[in-house]
């Protein structure tokens, strides 16, 4: 078994730009200053859990028994949505697309 | 009759047996709720076309011999449940102009039963919080004092049901979002068993938590709605394949035989003088019910919170990965892809959501997921275990719902602060086990004059409704405790 990393970090060294852009979320100065110690005081409360021995125990994904369920991978038209449904909500389309920014460069 | 005070057991009868028609019971709803939610602001969008539009059919139906469950009885959604045609905001910016292209189970399934949709409830965004004030479009407020919170994440289907403008709601359980609103607003909040109803059209908070229950002012009301909405749904994986246990005609009306266990570790010394005063009367009464009252244990208890406090938020910023400005909801434009999804999830999320996100991103992110994320799955193993250690001594375990009674606007503006709010409900939920809350009377807040309502939480072994709604009806028609505390104003006007 993998011995558990005991060692919490300080709260303190919480990188919240590092954690912003890992979120994919802009913080603005203000928002920074706020949520950073916010953070790291919920963090410090959450720091008691490294006294509960938890040594051999396994670690709980689903509370209730649960297993991979499959079903025959034919067309189900009771929940299947048109073109025009599932891109109603789009914030921009193109045809029968969803259309986004450009993410590859041009080729030069 | 009087579709705004009977229960949905009566409309349902009268209803089924044409003394009134769904059409009726809709007609007098409508102009009804939208003067209370002029000042409650417990809905985020009224749907009185699609009320009228589904009497109509229940009336069709009922007239062609069908005899529905739920017949005519006017019901309020949490606006984080799909309905097709409707907007679903689930209290976010990000999601103002969603509509929602299909219907969630539970809300296809009280409709199919003859409910009419009155409206979407206002909530904490995304289902996160424990006051209602997270929610993008202002607060909503507490039928029993409008100067105060009616708790959340389920605000406005706690306080639709307690201010008289529905008769049944749904509302989302993480960790204690049906709960604790139910406790605020005098009525009974039923969060089932992991698993026990379908997940699909919820918009998701944390997966492995999230569970929908019914809102209502009886326990055999809130009876008949689970019974409705209970079962596995081939669209939710994760819904259990097991046959449900009907509760709604099986309730029983005393304690006789009932081990009814009190947490050693939730001594009720945390608590105001009025609270703790009103929770003694209630063990008390429990045991003139005729129920063995025995001391358990859940020594892991106390670690609820900090677990909790890694597994949602590591599920939530999962989850609300998918906002991204792509597929739906808002998107602000950016120099490229990654400075799109920046600030469109900078505009769109509000301080709690970003809190979480950020929260969940950390425990997640490389170099910790050992030391918070996988020791909090661990942490949760223990929990369970000592619940059901504790179970074997006991069917079912009583504590308060809520740490205080109902509190005032802006009261708790410490994250931390307002998170032990859910200090009793959270163990269960991590455990997937059923509870409810049931009305207990009312104590008058240390900083008020006023009595508010307050709730017991009553939690039983995975799987066991039927015993645990049992329970609490056979409490609530002793003590009748939602009918003695004065009506709201708001609903006599």
């Amino acid at each position: 078994m993998r011995r558990e990393s005991q060692q919490v970090m300080p709260s303190d060294r919480i990188d919240i730009r590092h954690v912003a852009r890992l979120a994919r979320l802009a913080l603005t100065e203000e928002e920074i200053a706020t949520f950073g110690p916010q953070l790291g005081d919920l963090m410090t409360h959450v720091d008691d859990l490294a006294k509960l021995d938890t040594r051999d125990v396994a670690a709980t994904a689903q509370v209730v028994p649960s297993r991979n369920v499959q079903r025959a991978d034919t067309v189900r038209p009771e929940t299947m949505m048109s073109h025009d449904a599932a891109l109603q909500n789009a914030p921009e389309r193109q045809g029968p697309f969803f259309r986004v920014p450009r993410i590859i460069a041009e080729e030069g | 009759m009087d579709p705004i005070k009977d229960s949905a057991r009566t409309i349902a009868r009268d209803v089924n047996a044409g003394v009134v028609s769904a059409t009726e019971v809709a007609e007098r709803l409508i102009p009804h709720v939208e003067r209370i939610d002029a000042q409650l602001a417990a809905y985020l969008q009224l749907t009185p076309d699609l009320m009228r539009a589904h009497a109509r059919r229940v009336d069709e139906r009922v007239a062609a011999g069908e005899r529905l469950p739920l017949a005519g009885v006017p019901v309020a959604l949490k606006d984080n449940m799909c309905l097709t045609g409707t907007r679903t905001t689930a209290g976010s910016k990000i999601l103002e102009n969603f509509v929602a292209p299909y219907t969630a189970t539970a809300v296809q399934r009280l409709l199919d039963a003859g409910a009419l949709p009155i409206g979407k409830t206002n909530l904490d965004e995304f289902a996160m919080g424990s006051s209602g004030e997270n929610s993008a479009y202002g607060a909503t407020r507490n039928p029993y004092d409008l100067d105060r919170v009616p708790g959340g994440s389920s605000a406005g289907s706690a306080a639709s049901v307690g201010g008289f403008a529905a008769t049944l709601s749904l509302g989302s359980d993480t960790g204690g979002s049906i709960r604790e609103p139910a406790a605020f607003c005098n009525v009974v909040g039923f969060k089932p068993t992991y698993g026990r109803v379908s997940r699909y059209g919820l918009i998701a908070f944390a997966s492995s938590l999230d569970q929908i229950g019914p809102f209502a002012r009886t326990v055999e009301d809130a009876a008949l709605a689970y019974d409705v909405i209970a079962g596995k749904d081939p669209l939710d994986a994760t819904s259990v394949d097991r046959e449900v246990e009907l509760t709604a005609d099986h309730l029983r009306e005393d304690l006789r035989g009932v081990r009814v266990g009190i947490v050693k570790e939730f001594g009720l010394g945390k608590l105001d003088a009025a609270s703790r005063g009103c929770y003694e009367a209630a063990y008390a009464d429990l045991e003139r019910l005729g129920a063995e009252l025995v001391e358990v244990s859940l020594p892991t208890a106390d670690y609820g919170l900090a677990t909790y406090y890694l597994i949602a938020p590591a599920e939530c910023s999962s989850n609300l990965a998918r906002f991204d400005g792509v597929r739906y909801g808002l998107r602000v434009d950016g120099a490229d892809v990654g400075e799109m999804y920046e600030r469109t999830r900078a505009a769109g999320f509000g301080p709690e959501v970003k809190r979480r996100i950020l929260i969940g991103t950390y425990a997640l992110s490389s170099g910790y997921y050992d030391a918070y994320y996988l020791k909090a799955q661990k942490a949760r193993t223990r929990i369970a275990e000592d619940f059901a250690r504790a179970f074997e001594r006991c069917d079912a375990i009583v504590s308060p719902a809520a740490s205080s009674p109902p509190f005032r606007f802006n009261a708790k503006s410490d994250p931390v602060t307002m998170y032990l709010m859910d200090y009793y409900t959270i163990p269960g939920s991590l455990a997937g086990l059923p509870s409810l809350s049931v009305p207990c009377g009312a104590a008058v807040p240390e900083d008020g004059t006023r009595p508010m309502p307050m709730g017991l939480q009553l939690t039983s072994p995975l799987f066991t409704e039927r015993a645990l709604l049992g329970v609490a009806h056979a409490y609530e028609r002793a003590t009748l405790h939602a009918e003695k505390l004065t009506p709201p104003e708001i609903c006599n006007a």
